[in-house]
């Protein structure tokens, strides 16, 4: 649906209708010639939502693409290597919890005056942890199986070991965080560009349509109301995609 | 035990201090002068030197930090650049209300979570089990500003019986807090019922069955009660990352707590006030999570200190 924004979309998303708003200068309420109504610049809410998901999605998939890649490398690298290295890696994964996320997302976001990949990259920068620790525990005990030795036996390599045989064995549960962090991700993003320091306009992003109307949100709640279900319901497909794929995946699991 | 004691409170220091110099370094990093800010828009160049050398800021980075870490060795956290005042006085101002936001969030989600998920686990795959993890699973989908600004229509602008935000009695203080339990009610509901379940596909609850133990006390006795072990790692979490200030939904309602502080800090690049913000947020989590792994051993004798 993102990908296909310039012809799903009824009209620009950033075109101001003359007839977008009442002769008080005040937005639409949905029905009538546009669907979801107007916002306070009497622009079509349905095409900025067609057109937000765009933003929403791409930092999210980018973000979480970003946080699964550097989680599943550290948790990889320290659940193999063990020793110092792994002390060091999982220390400093320790470290990162302690950080409050949202306020080193933010501070990053708001001092670096974002754009789209400036807000993936925070995002990823604060999401990878969790991923790091589901891998290194794995890791972990995969290399304690007798086939990783017989492999070491046979005089394979520390690199054919991990690409050949611990990365497939990873590979379910990199795809679950794959679809679980997503709902995450696209709720931070939807929270930063809330406060104002995600995705800027004119780029419409659905927490920016909020931060944009939340003052109004008594006399016209629709603004409100239609980007927060698109992000509820984003949020929650990924995530529902997500516990399917693990239960799916994970045969201990009933 | 206080061998593991010592111990975790010395890796506990190390984290803390970790967080502070990564924070500092990040700060100083950043492409932001606040010196530039402090002086206003329309200061001169003498000016903003001036401000530059007032704050110190015209030394070298080491010197700056090792300053800042002496002050914080002595509980010093250095003075705000915008408010000219102590930095220490303004989170502790800041810490009552986000402590009682704190808390009542997670009262709300352990009363809307635990029930809900209990009810789910016992009457697995009924209809009311699905409906109730529905509505988990959409509870923890919902962004929390969202939840905030339709609680708020609803219940300060369509039925008004509560105020429209703003820091006070009850009132004030049951909005924002049920905005933090819906949300993350859903969590506690969706971990509790996999964890009860699991409790009681336990052999010992067979026994307990066998032995012709009622439901009542099966329940109360001997399944919760190891079922509850997951969620004190997720109340604990809560615990340290809402005193960080719960930026969102402090924004959202108005309250004053330490979100907000440190929010407006970050939008003036007072550095001394989000260093501080952040260490402080710092030392709850890791306080958090060492209190959780301090209640383990005491409510399963099976889990051991090491």
């Amino acid at each position: 649906m993102a990908l296909l924004a310039p012809w799903l979309a009824p009209h620009s998303p950033d075109q101001q209708f003359f007839e977008g708003l009442t002769l008080e200068g005040k937005p639409l309420p949905p029905g009538g010639p546009f669907l979801l109504g107007t916002d306070l610049l009497g622009r079509d809410l349905l095409s900025r939502l067609v057109w937000g998901a765009r933003a929403s999605l791409l930092v999210g998939v980018v973000a979480n693409g970003v946080a699964v890649l550097i989680g599943g490398l550290v948790g990889l690298a320290a659940g193999y290597f063990r020793g110092w290295i792994g002390a060091l890696l999982m220390r400093f994964t320790d470290v990162m919890m302690a950080f409050p996320a949202l306020l080193l997302a933010i501070a990053l976001a708001a001092i670096l005056r974002p754009s789209l990949w400036i807000v993936a990259l925070v995002i990823a920068l604060v999401n990878w942890v969790q991923v790091a620790r589901v891998v290194y525990a794995q890791t972990l005990s995969l290399a304690q199986r007798e086939y990783v030795e017989a492999a070491r036996a046979l005089g394979a390599t520390n690199a054919r070991i991990l690409l050949r045989h611990l990365l497939p064995h990873l590979f379910p549960t990199l795809l679950v965080w794959g679809s679980l962090g997503l709902s995450t991700t696209v709720l931070l993003e939807a929270a930063l560009s809330f406060l104002g320091v995600g995705v800027q306009p004119p780029i419409p992003s659905w927490g920016g349509i909020i931060n944009e109307s939340q003052s109004y949100f008594t006399s016209a709640p629709w603004l409100v109301a239609f980007p927060g279900a698109a992000i509820l319901l984003t949020s929650l497909a990924f995530n529902l995609l997500g516990e399917a794929l693990r239960e799916a995946l994970d045969p201990t699991l009933r | 035990m206080v061998t593991y004691l010592i111990q975790r409170l010395a890796q506990a220091l190390l984290v803390v201090w970790l967080v502070s110099v990564i924070t500092f370094g990040l700060l100083y990093l950043l492409p932001a002068d606040p010196a530039r800010l402090v002086a206003g828009r329309s200061a001169t160049a003498e000016a903003v030197e001036r401000v530059r050398n007032e704050l110190g800021l015209d030394r070298p980075a080491i010197e700056r930090y090792l300053r800042y870490l002496g002050g914080l060795v002595r509980g010093d956290l250095g003075r705000s650049y915008q408010q000219r005042t102590e930095v220490r006085d303004l989170l502790a101002s800041r810490a009552i209300p986000t402590l009682v936001l704190t808390l009542a969030g997670v009262l709300c989600e352990l009363l809307i979570g635990l029930p809900a998920g209990i009810l789910a686990a016992l009457r697995r795959g009924s209809i009311l089990d699905q409906a109730v993890m529905l509505l988990a699973f959409t509870g923890a989908a919902a962004p929390q500003f969202v939840l905030g600004l339709l609680l708020l229509y609803a219940f300060a602008y369509r039925w008004p019986i509560l105020p429209l935000g703003g820091y006070g009695g009850l009132e004030h203080l049951l909005l924002p807090a049920l905005s933090l339990g819906l949300a993350g009610g859903g969590w506690y509901a969706r971990v509790m019922r996999s964890s009860l379940l699991e409790v009681l596909s336990q052999d010992y609850i067979r026994t307990a069955r066998a032995k012709g133990l009622t439901q009542r006390v099966i329940l109360y006795r001997h399944a919760l009660r190891n079922a509850a072990l997951p969620v004190i790692a997720m109340v604990s979490s809560d615990l340290g990352v809402f005193m960080g200030g719960v930026v969102v939904v402090e924004s959202v309602f108005g309250w004053p707590g330490i979100g907000q502080l440190t929010w407006q800090a970050i939008q003036l690049v007072d550095i001394p006030v989000i260093l501080g913000a952040v260490t402080f947020t710092a030392v709850f989590i890791v306080l958090a999570n060492l209190l959780a792994d301090l209640a383990y051993p005491l409510l399963d004798p099976r889990v051991q200190y090491r």
